[in-house]
């Protein structure tokens, strides 16, 4: 469980971080009749305020974060048991980590043309992503099939079963990104300029995609066995 | 910004009309039933979930008959006891409990309590709610497949919970994993919810310091079940892969009655530490909820601000953070790794102690308090008086070294029914008491309550209070029929059937409150808006019960924490928190 | 009124039930004293905590009951005896945690004369090993396990051949000797409990797991299984015996070693896979 402890560690410093700004030492019995200058409803306050659904998205990201990690635990626990050998990594996957990184810089250009006002840069860019992040599906499907081919199936190998298990559990991530990318698209399709609220959605649909880029790229360090160095440092703590 | 630099005296320009935001129902079944409004969702979630905790109360009176009269009831074989002994654990630890305070309370009171007009995504809280109650019905399917539900603990230990001869061993563990990763998905759904109003939806001049503990402890709570519940939504997936797939996240290879399965190289101590990195926080999931709301009624019903606020703050935090750090305490004797023991049993105990300063300060909120021994006022003395004693029950499991004779014995199961079972739900009963009045405009019949009170809390001091010494005498949990058995004397049984009257005239009783909840409805004293005299902003709604949106025209502004009782100086022993004006040089001279 | 009177009588009853009651743990049979001796430090620190925080509200409720003419006093907080409570809390709490963690260093520290006993669980049955005359337990495993080797010993390990192995009997311990105990599982998890021995541990397939103990007087105890393994969970019962030490030796020459075992088994075993084969074709 060391790596969700440590995952545990960083949201714990996030969460202090902002009560350390909340006034947490003050006195509020002594403090009536005045409006506080930390109140997060104030809109006459001048300072930006973040939106409901930014804030909502980085909440749900921990989430998933914390799903992820439990499974690296858990892997990583199984890896330090006996009877444990490393299943190879298909080719195809480096080239659908390429893919999904092509998929993200997509949505970066789009959440940027988004920000420009450009509807036309912002529908190209959108749907490029889609196409790139269904093309990162299709080929992690692949990739499967090439594992099965190759002998390694979902109930036979522990650590075939942790990789069809936790790269479906991503896919499904993405494949729900991916309904929301597509009422982006929707949206830019039917807009005559950006609104407000196509920018967000596009803003939070990239912020989605860097962060299961991230989450795919520590997962492919996990099974191509890069981690390996640390896996041992973790192995060290838990004995 | 530029209030704050101004005296208290100044007139603040009232907040923006934010009613455009919301979805305003136009026909019966979006108002009623596919809802988006809090409040409904608050109920839905508290009727489904009673109406759930309904089955797992019946099946404890169950199986306490087994235990007292074992073969009394022919139907209840060694079977269907466990089938009863594991849905009854898993509906009340997440069904009921969990879905009451969080999607219940925390769904009517937050909004109310931060001066919001509604969660920031009502969509998705409606969502929640409906896939909760999927998961409900998933659940309760799993009574009528083929073999019954799963009987393999609540725990759901592997390798037992998946063989085929377990019961349920068919169907019913699939559905209850199926069930739990519903309840997971649509608990997160929610949660988001609670967590960005607490953040976003404040009114103005709501500082977190100005935040009833209620919402405190909601908010902290569903902060660490966002956290928590990933462990078992992971735990889950896997064994359903376990199950249905033939993998071996958990199994090792095992021989079932004589056969060699294909299982191998798992390792059961590995669901053991998922299932507990949820299930302790989970612990205080239900706990701090219940610590935030007692706080309010004591302070409500005694008229004194709650003593050390600050300090009861600080304390919600530090066990919240403290709690993901104590889960092993459950696996002392699991077998794992010996050394681990000094470092969980340090951590259980260091927590006892912010928990502590929340039981003194309750005390000493009650001490030169104006003590009205109001229903909600009685059922909060009871919770401190029975949380207290599971609490310091919970230092002996919790030092690792006592635990080993008592860990798997009835010892443990009086001490969680104790202090997660009868404590938080004797402070359910208090707030549904305390609330009534404000979600339909009555107050609940008092005759009624009395009687239910005082059966309910002696009631369950007598079944979990002489239920310890069974366990200190040595007889396990989770035992079909003790049966023959040297050490244990016969007076133990005639323990146990005494437990059983009791459980059985404690059980009787929640129907009289049912009862009452319904007839009170048409018949109770109506209660205005605000009949406790209480400060905070849920009192304060131009209608009661409170309209889709809360508020009217103009969102409320906050002037004072929620504390404000018996202020030297002040006409009222009350003022609410949205009430202007300045009081600060009296409190001084005071404070 | 009746909240006070209830309220006293909750805590000078649960005192009067825990000094007065007839039920208390089983008389010790092994040298964990040490826990009981920190269980009842745990039982006076909590029980003080108890019986002065439901007096104290009994005392609050009593005299600061609602009054038209009074209010309540107005005291936000009060650092120091906020800070004080704390501390002797926290001083209470090092009072259980220093000795708990003290024995739980002993614990699990085996003294290195421990003899060594293998207990084996399955579905529902207790299963016995003892090393034989070379002091050494064989190597075993569940993939091992079959009708004639039940408890999965490796044929080729020479040193588990003369293991004595006791299926579903009586289990002996000489008293006065440290033992520690390898526990096993084939299946589910199990738990080796004899409430007398106050220690107990769980059994993981895949794994072995321990703990220690002497016996100090000699016996016969019941054991039990403290860990939910399934529908026969509560007749998962077994025997243990502490003998005398010339009573133990005497027990120990008449029990079958793995190897007396296989050989009774040889005769018997080889014709019943052939029984169980012909049987279809017969039908």
């Amino acid at each position: 469980m060391s790596a969700m402890i440590l995952f545990l560690v960083v949201i714990a410093a996030i969460i202090a971080w902002w009560l350390a700004g909340q006034g947490l030492m003050a006195k509020p019995w002594l403090e009536v009749g005045s409006i506080g200058a930390a109140s997060a409803g104030d809109h006459h306050a001048g300072s930006p305020r973040l939106p409901a659904q930014k804030i909502g998205l980085g909440v749900f990201l921990a989430v998933v974060g914390a799903l992820f990690t439990l499974f690296v635990s858990a892997y990583l626990m199984r890896v330090s048991t006996q009877d444990w050998w490393t299943t190879p990594v298909p080719r195809l996957l480096y080239v659908n980590t390429g893919i999904l990184f092509a998929s993200s810089l997509c949505l970066q250009r789009a959440a940027t043309q988004a920000a420009r006002g450009r509807l036309e840069g912002l529908r190209t860019a959108l749907l490029a992503g889609l196409a790139t992040a269904l093309a990162f599906v299709t080929g992690q499907v692949f990739a499967w099939r090439q594992l099965v081919a190759a002998g390694y199936t979902l109930s036979d190998d522990a650590a075939a079963s942790f990789f069809y298990v936790i790269s479906g559990l991503h896919g499904l991530h993405i494949l729900g990104g991916m309904v929301a990318l597509a009422r982006a698209v929707r949206f830019a399709g039917r807009e005559q300029a950006v609104s407000p609220r196509l920018r967000l959605g596009v803003e939070l649909c990239a912020v989605y995609w860097h962060f299961m880029l991230a989450v795919w790229l520590v997962l492919l360090a996990l099974f191509a066995g890069w981690a390996g160095s640390v896996v041992e440092f973790c192995r060290q703590l838990i004995t | 910004m530029v209030d704050a630099s101004h005296d208290g005296n100044d007139v603040i320009t009232p907040a923006a009309v934010e009613d455009v935001e919301l979805y305003h129902p136009h026909s019966w079944w979006t108002r009623y039933v596919f809802s988006q409004d809090a409040k409904v969702i608050a109920i839905q979630y508290a009727c489904t979930a009673i109406a759930i905790g309904l089955v797992a109360l019946v099946l404890s009176w169950l199986m306490r008959i087994q235990l007292a009269f074992p073969g009394a009831l022919p139907f209840i074989d060694a079977d269907r006891y466990y089938q009863f002994i594991t849905m009854h654990g898993m509906i009340m630890v997440i069904y009921l409990l969990t879905a009451l305070f969080l999607g219940g309370f925390g769904n009517y009171l937050i909004p109310l309590m931060v001066g919001a007009r509604d969660m920031v995504f009502p969509y998705a809280n409606m969502l929640s709610y409906w896939l909760y109650l999927l998961a409900v019905l998933v659940l309760v399917a799993s009574f009528f497949t083929p073999g019954g539900p799963t009987g393999a603990g609540w725990t759901l230990y592997p390798p037992q919970a998946i063989l085929s001869n377990t019961p349920g061993g068919e169907w019913g563990i699939i559905l209850m994993l199926v069930s739990l990763i519903i309840f997971v998905i649509g608990f997160t759904m929610g949660g988001l919810n609670y967590v960005v109003t607490v953040l976003q939806g404040r009114t103005r001049g709501m500082t977190l310091m100005r935040l009833p503990l209620t919402v405190w402890g909601i908010f902290t709570a569903t902060v660490m079940a966002l956290l928590a519940f990933p462990a078992l939504f992971v735990a889950c997936v896997m064994m359903l892969f376990d199950r249905m797939a033939g993998t071996s996240f958990f199994m090792p290879a095992i021989v079932e009655m004589g056969e060699q399965l294909k299982h191998g190289g798992g390792s059961p101590i590995m669901f053991q530490h998922l299932f507990w990195f949820f299930g302790h926080p989970e612990v205080y999931i239900v706990a701090l909820p219940a610590f935030g709301i007692v706080s309010d009624l004591i302070s409500t019903h005694a008229r004194k601000n709650i003593f050390g606020y600050r300090m009861m703050v600080w304390a919600i935090v530090i066990i919240g953070a403290l709690s993901f750090v104590v889960w092993a305490h459950h696996m002392y004797v699991s077998g794992m790794n010996p050394y681990f023991g000094y470092f969980f049993a340090t951590t259980t105990l260091i927590i006892a102690v912010p928990t502590a300063i929340k039981v003194y300060n309750w005390a000493l909120t009650l001490w030169r308090g104006n003590i009205h021994l109001t229903l909600p006022m009685l059922f909060s003395l009871a919770f401190i008086v029975t949380f207290v004693n599971g609490g310091l029950t919970g230092l002996f499991l919790g030092n690792v070294v006592v635990d080993v004779p008592l860990s798997d014995t009835m010892f443990v199961v009086a001490h969680f029914h104790m202090v997660m079972g009868v404590a938080p739900i004797l402070v359910i009963f208090g707030a549904i008491y305390h609330w009534y009045p404000k979600v339909t405009g009555r107050m609940l019949n008092e005759a009624m309550g009395q009687l239910h009170f005082w059966i309910t809390f002696l009631g369950a001091y007598l079944i979990f209070f002489p239920m310890h010494y069974v366990g200190l005498v040595g007889v396990p949990r989770r035992y079909y029929e003790i049966g023959e058995t040297s050490f244990v004397p016969a007076s133990v049984h005639d323990l146990n059937v005494f437990i059983t009257v009791v459980a059985l005239i404690v059980g009787a009783a929640q129907m009289l409150f049912l009862f009452n909840l319904v007839w009170s409805l048409r018949h109770g004293r109506e209660a205005g808006g605000n009949p406790w005299r209480a400060t905070t902003l849920e009192w304060q709604t131009p209608q009661t019960p409170p309209v889709h949106g809360n508020w009217g025209k103009e969102l409320p502004i906050v002037y004072r924490w929620a504390y404000d009782y018996s202020v030297p100086g002040a006409a009222e022993d009350f003022i609410p928190q949205n009430q202007p004006g300045t009081l600060g040089v009296t409190r001084e001279a005071v404070a | 009124m009746a909240v006070v009177l209830v309220l006293v009588v909750i805590a000078v009853g649960s005192v009067l039930f825990h000094l007065l009651s007839p039920w208390w743990w089983t008389p010790i049979a092994s040298n964990w004293s040490y826990i009981d001796h920190t269980l009842v430090i745990t039982f006076w620190i909590t029980g003080v905590v108890f019986v002065a925080v439901v007096l104290f509200l009994a005392y609050c409720v009593w005299r600061f009951r609602h009054d038209p003419g009074r209010r309540a006093a107005y005291e936000p907080e009060n650092r120091r005896l906020e800070g004080g409570l704390a501390a002797g809390t926290a001083l209470g709490v090092v009072a259980m945690l220093a000795p708990g963690l003290f024995v739980w260093h002993q614990f699990i520290t085996v003294p290195p004369d421990a003899a060594q006993v293998e207990v084996v669980g399955q579905q529902w049955l207790w299963s016995f090993r003892l090393p034989g005359a070379d002091g050494k337990l064989g190597r075993a495993e569940t993939r091992d396990v079959s009708p004639d080797n039940a408890l999965g010993i490796d044929k080729a390990d020479a040193s588990g051949l003369d293991d004595i192995v006791i299926e579903g009997g009586e289990l002996h311990l000489p008293v006065g000797k440290p033992v520690k105990v390898l526990l096993r599982s084939i299946d589910v998890l199990h738990n080796f409990y004899v409430p007398e021995f106050r220690a107990k541990m769980d059994m993981i397939p895949g794994m072995v797991t321990y703990f220690w103990l002497t016996p100090t007087r000699t016996g016969t105890f019941d054991i039990l299984c403290a860990e939910l393994c399934g529908v026969g969970h509560s007749l998962m019962r077994g025997t243990v015996v502490v003998d005398s030490e010339a009573d133990y030796q005497t027990w120990l020459a008449e029990q079958p070693t793995f190897t007396q075992l296989q050989a009774q088994a040889e005769p018997v075993g080889t014709p019943v896979p052939a029984e169980i084969a012909q049987a279809p074709g017969e039908r």
